[in-house]
């Protein structure tokens, strides 16, 4: 029977659900474990409906499985435009605190929404799915473990959903970028663990003798979330029935636990990861092999040896001793070097081939979000320089940081994946429109510009009015002044975040349409080919 | 010696050590003599694939 063992489980798991929701030790909980239930008996309805009882011959070993992908490109999209609208209602809500709805819609609860679904749901789902897509293209092998690819896709969206969720009801750790409490993260656990399965399966039996470099960013990435995640949410659930866990580190060492996994998320989820894509997305569609393999290797090695100590940088003049403030501090000035030797590489990626950033405008995405890489990285050395950091920290510098690094990094180097892969995974001659990969890249590169520009100016100035003194030794701005002062700047990045809404907008339409099979007649890039007249 | 101070002298003394000769180790590795053909083929590796 198809699906028999998944309807089986699903069934067994919605019933545990359910039985939280009766004992639950909390109403959190109980909320929580309804949601759950409703998603997995709606989840098992799905299952039997499409089940028969007919034999289907088992897939030929030598296809890719490609399914898991096809799914995953689609929930990358989803997510994406879900976590950029929340982006955009939590920056009106800055501007106009009456937008906040209570209780559930509140700032403190999109927050973290917004950044998960960003970060979590679109950032991961592209990662899930390019690495499946590119490890099986890279060793000339199936996905190992049958239907494991299926569960990590599947998954991981009931993670993102409880996660979600269970912010909007306000259950949450209060550790950034980790919110989800002890029972979500357990279950990410298990997916994560299955996810690092089918990968490392995948590369073991290879048909490619040598692992090819994107592999060994995607493995990096995969092993040090699992650890990064297992560590900082070492925690003891009050009720194993209950929606609140303590930590079991406290004071200064929960906090440099919290950074070590915090930064350690941007160096290897939204960093490494995106990384291993650029490096098999970027030479295959400038159509040359990578400037230098050999660089490529030692900015691996250099990217894995600093990244991983630079997360004191963000507990600066905090309780946090002296000499590790310092050790995060240098770390992470000298992470410029693999940064801009990864940058210099994927650049140099086209050299001999630069006319292509004006007749490809996936090739113009993928140089902008390359560009990106670069311009964040060295932000943010320079940020973590503790002269620099106590002007920043705090204000809206960092915020405009993290975005020039997600907006334009691992934004629009995944677009730039989604629409490299899209055609070839449903099989389409091209792109439903070329000329709209062009409106996308200038929506959404005028978008990170106004957003990135925008939070510099206000993040300065809120700094720099914090530390105002006059002639007496008195602060000379309110907390609320400086506040008041910042009204103009988040309506202008309402105005860059929606504008990098439209452009991924204008993407969903154009793969909604690749996928369905349309062309739009438009005239190519660079206009058409003048017809030539025989020489008289 | 507490734990505390008997890991952070191990830390930045042996542990120190043992990565940077790692590190060390794998950037002579990836210019060791020869290995330029070898990278270059590697390199090709994502256009060998010719199914899609």
């Amino acid at each position: 029977m198809r699906f028999g063992t998944e309807i089986i489980a699903t069934s067994i798991f919605a019933f545990v659900a359910l039985l939280g929701a009766a004992f639950a030790a909390d109403n959190l909980f109980a909320q929580h474990m309804w949601v759950l239930f409703f998603v997995l008996s709606a989840f098992t309805i799905l299952l039997l409906r499409n089940t028969s009882f007919v034999k289907t011959a088992p897939a030929d070993p030598d296809a890719y499985m490609d399914g898991p992908i096809r799914y995953g490109a689609i929930a990358t999209i989803f997510w994406g435009i879900a976590g950029l609208l929340v982006g955009v209602v939590i920056a009106l809500q800055l501007a106009w605190p009456d937008v906040n709805i209570e209780p559930w819609f509140n700032f403190g609860r999109m927050r973290p929404l917004h950044t998960s679904a960003v970060v979590f749901a679109f950032g991961g789902n592209a990662l899930i799915a390019t690495s499946f897509y590119v490890v099986q293209r890279t060793t000339r092998a199936r996905l190992f473990g049958g239907n494991l690819a299926w569960f990590v896709f599947w998954g991981y969206q009931l993670f993102i959903v409880m996660a979600a969720t269970g912010y909007l009801l306000g259950i949450t750790q209060s550790r950034e970028y980790a919110e989800p409490e002890w029972y979500v993260d357990l279950w990410l656990t298990v997916v994560w663990v299955a996810y690092l399965l089918v990968f490392l399966g995948t590369l073991l039996k290879r048909k490619e003798p040598h692992i090819y470099v994107a592999n060994w960013f995607y493995l990096s990435f995969i092993v040090t979330i699992a650890m990064l995640h297992v560590v900082n949410n070492l925690a003891m659930p009050v009720s194993f029935v209950g929606s609140r866990s303590y930590s079991i580190f406290s004071g200064v060492q929960d906090a440099l636990t919290q950074w070590w996994y915090g930064h350690n998320a941007v160096g290897f989820f939204l960093t490494a990861g995106f990384l291993g894509m650029m490096y098999y997305f970027v030479p295959k569609q400038a159509e040359r092999p990578v400037y230098s393999y050999r660089l490529s290797i030692i900015h691996f090695w250099a990217l894995i040896f600093l990244y991983i100590w630079a997360g004191p940088h963000h507990l600066h003049y905090t309780a946090l001793p002296d000499w590790a403030q310092t050790l995060g501090m240098v770390f992470s000035v000298m992470l410029w070097m693999p940064s801009w030797g990864g940058m210099i590489n994927g650049l140099m990626t086209l050299s001999g081939a630069w006319d292509k950033i004006r007749t490809d405008p996936i090739i113009r995405m993928m140089v902008a979000a390359i560009a990106f890489y670069g311009m964040s990285t060295f932000e943010g050395p320079m940020m973590s320089i503790k002269a620099v950091n106590s002007l920043s920290h705090y204000t809206d510098w960092t915020i405009g940081h993290v975005h020039s690094g997600a907006l334009g990094w691992v934004g629009l180097i995944s677009f730039a994946a989604i629409y490299y892969m899209v055609p070839r995974l449903w099989g389409r001659p091209a792109l439903y429109s070329t000329r709209m990969v062009t409106w996308h890249f200038w929506l959404a590169t005028l978008g990170i510009v106004v957003y990135a520009a925008v939070m510099w100016v206000s993040g300065i100035m809120q700094g720099l009015m914090w530390r105002e003194y006059d002639e007496q030794g008195f602060l000379v701005y309110s907390f609320a002044e400086t506040v008041a002062a910042m009204h103009p700047y988040y309506v202008m990045r309402v105005i860059g975040g929606a504008l990098y809404l439209a452009g991924a907008l204008v993407m969903a339409f154009n793969i909604t349409m690749t996928i369905l099979g349309y062309s739009r007649e438009e005239e190519p890039i660079g206009g058409s080919q003048p017809a030539l007249q025989p020489a008289e | 010696m507490e734990t505390y101070t008997a890991m952070r002298h191990f830390a930045d003394s042996w542990g120190l050590l043992a990565m940077t000769l790692f590190f060390v180790g794998a950037v002579l590795f990836a210019f060791r003599p020869g290995s330029r053909a070898k990278a270059e083929e590697a390199a090709r590796i994502p256009f060998e694939d010719n199914r899609k």
